[in-house]
């Protein structure tokens, strides 16, 4: 069904689900959302799936009519959204009626939100996703960010909005806005390619994001990272948060829309729990790399995965169910008690 | 020889099977990705393979890292087991020089040869695609003959147009879609080589041979 109407299209406003899958040997990016955490708990929040696609906000959010009641949430940069004018939470679902207007304004911390409406914005699958594959030109609407004029069609609502109506994320999953980004990284694939002095210097340093930075990858401005021979390697696959350093000595960290291949020396790889963080930094904001060995990394990856199976229990037995979400090696199921007696 | 396994990340590692760029190396890369997704396994993402490695990305929560080892070093060695698909010979029509090929005077000045020298040897050899990657449908082919290989351009183009069949470095390639790209442009293919409306979308894969007919 019918929407959204594209009044004002912000800043860049993509459609985004978690990304494409078994296509990078095609030399296809994997695309999907930058900041994966917002666009999981928003689509939580308006009980679709996980994966399903909603509307990636950048920097300015975009002016939307809507063309039928819907029950929507925001989540991720502050970018305060205008009901027709009056104030609506971020992170809070809220119904919007058929001919009212949702405006959302600049972000004031942070740098990309999640629009999620309840049923998924419908955009037909391509090769396995419903993410734009801006590099591309394809996928999400018509291949391209939204533009003043496009119509956004969504799934059928399976639930009653009442249900829905004022779910919102506790205290815990409310982003913090900290000064400097902290981001935890494993080293490797080669960090043997970089003095000793050089992975110090990146380990110890305070590296700001640069004007260069989108939905490819940040470039990074620092003390520079010395190489042992050079920063060329054999071209090897790049997967999501790697830290390349090409001859200029500076970092660019590589991200959802990221070239499958490269040919420069990589030395470490942000943890995909800290990538949302890394999403909603801005040029000029500083970071900080700290290392993890890979059991810690994988603590945290679990522990990632497991606030998300949590925010499911908080929010279904707000609505006088029993859910219980157990993670069995890594398998997710899900058992639901319902009935007078609770 | 033993693969060298490097971890990239909380969800991904590397499978070195080599150092350079080359056709044993390069069979052994695609026979372990062939293997690998003979006998799936629950963890696994994706494999991507590259000239001389294999990226593999896994689930960490499914995926019991030794046992992963263990399997990858076992596979890589007994890499013959795996015998490949048979590959198809691809012939690329090609527009060289003119509006086309905007570098190929520069290419033929820098190596001291005429354009139609240039041409000739250019669709002389029968390319070996090492991999894809850069953007979507872009092949790698290497064994350019040693005479062409010409540097980069120090700042690259920022438009590319879609067909575009350059030189970068010892390898030549074609622009499947209009993109930035630093290679030296000597002609334009008249192929598709990359529709995301078909599955697999690309033209070429690993392991295809390519040749050039000069049109």
């Amino acid at each position: 069904m019918e929407a959204f109407r594209i009044l004002q299209p912000g800043f860049l406003t993509t459609v985004q689900d978690r990304g494409r899958f078994g296509y990078q040997r095609y030399g296809i990016p994997a695309s999907g959302a930058m900041d994966e955490a917002s666009l999981r708990m928003a689509n939580i929040l308006v009980d679709n799936p996980e994966g399903a696609a909603a509307l990636e906000l950048t920097a300015q959010g975009p002016e939307l009519l809507a063309l039928a009641d819907l029950a929507v949430v925001i989540v991720g940069a502050e970018m305060d959204p205008l009901q027709d004018g009056s104030p609506v939470p971020l992170g809070e679902v809220f119904v919007i009626r058929r001919g009212e207007v949702l405006k959302v304004q600049g972000a004031k911390r942070g740098l990309r939100a999640y629009l999620a409406v309840h049923g998924g914005f419908d955009v037909p699958l391509v090769l396995g996703s419903r993410s734009t594959c801006l590099p591309g030109r394809f996928g999400g609407f018509q291949g391209r960010a939204l533009q003043e004029g496009d119509i956004l069609t969504s799934g059928p609502p399976m639930r009653r909005f009442h249900e829905l109506e004022g779910r919102r994320l506790s205290s815990a999953y409310h982003p913090r806005w900290d000064q400097l980004v902290k981001l935890r990284v494993v080293l490797g694939p080669q960090d043997d390619r970089f003095t000793q002095e050089g992975v110090e210097t990146f380990l110890s340093s305070e590296y700001k994001v640069m004007t260069e930075a989108d939905r490819m990858g940040y470039r990074l401005e620092g003390p520079p990272i010395a190489h042992r021979a050079g920063p060329d390697i054999v071209s090897d696959a790049i997967p999501p948060g790697a830290v390349q350093v090409p001859g200029n000595r500076q970092p660019v960290v590589l991200l959802a829309d990221r070239q499958t291949t490269g040919g420069y020396a990589k030395i470490a790889v942000v943890i995909r729990p800290d990538l949302p963080k890394l999403a909603q930094a801005k040029p000029g904001d500083p970071l900080h790399f700290s290392k993890v060995s890979l059991g810690e990394a994988y603590e945290a990856f679990r522990a990632y995965e497991e606030g998300f199976l949590r925010l499911r229990q908080e929010v279904e037995q707000k609505r006088g169910r029993k859910v219980y979400v157990f993670l069995v090696e890594g398998e997710r199921f899900q058992v639901e008690v319902e009935g007078k007696g609770l | 020889m033993r693969p060298n396994i490097r971890f990239a990340g909380d969800g991904a590692l590397v499978v070195e099977l080599g150092e350079k760029i080359d056709q044993t190396i390069n069979a052994k890369v695609q026979a372990l990705a062939f293997a690998l997704e003979q006998g799936k396994f629950d963890g696994l993402v994706e494999v991507v393979p590259t000239s001389c490695s294999l990226m593999i990305y896994y689930d960490p929560l499914k995926t019991e890292l030794s046992a992963l080892k263990e399997r990858l070093i076992a596979l890589g060695e007994r890499l013959q087991e795996f015998p490949l698909p048979e590959r198809k010979v691809v012939e690329i029509p090609t527009g060289y020089g003119g509006i086309f090929g905007p570098d190929l005077s520069f290419v033929a000045e820098y190596h001291n040869l005429s354009e139609d020298e240039v041409i000739d040897l250019h669709v002389e050899p029968l390319y070996h695609v090492y991999m894809l990657g850069f953007t979507p449908g872009f092949a790698y082919l290497g064994d350019l003959p040693q005479k062409l290989a010409t540097p980069r351009l120090k700042t690259p183009r920022l438009k590319v147009p879609a067909g575009s069949v350059g030189i970068g470095g010892d390898q030549t390639g074609i622009y499947p879609i209009e993109s930035p790209g630093g290679w030296r442009i000597i002609g334009r293919a008249s192929v598709t080589l990359f529709d995301p409306a078909k599955d697999p979308p690309t033209l070429l894969f690993p392991g295809d041979r390519v040749r050039f007919i000069r049109i």
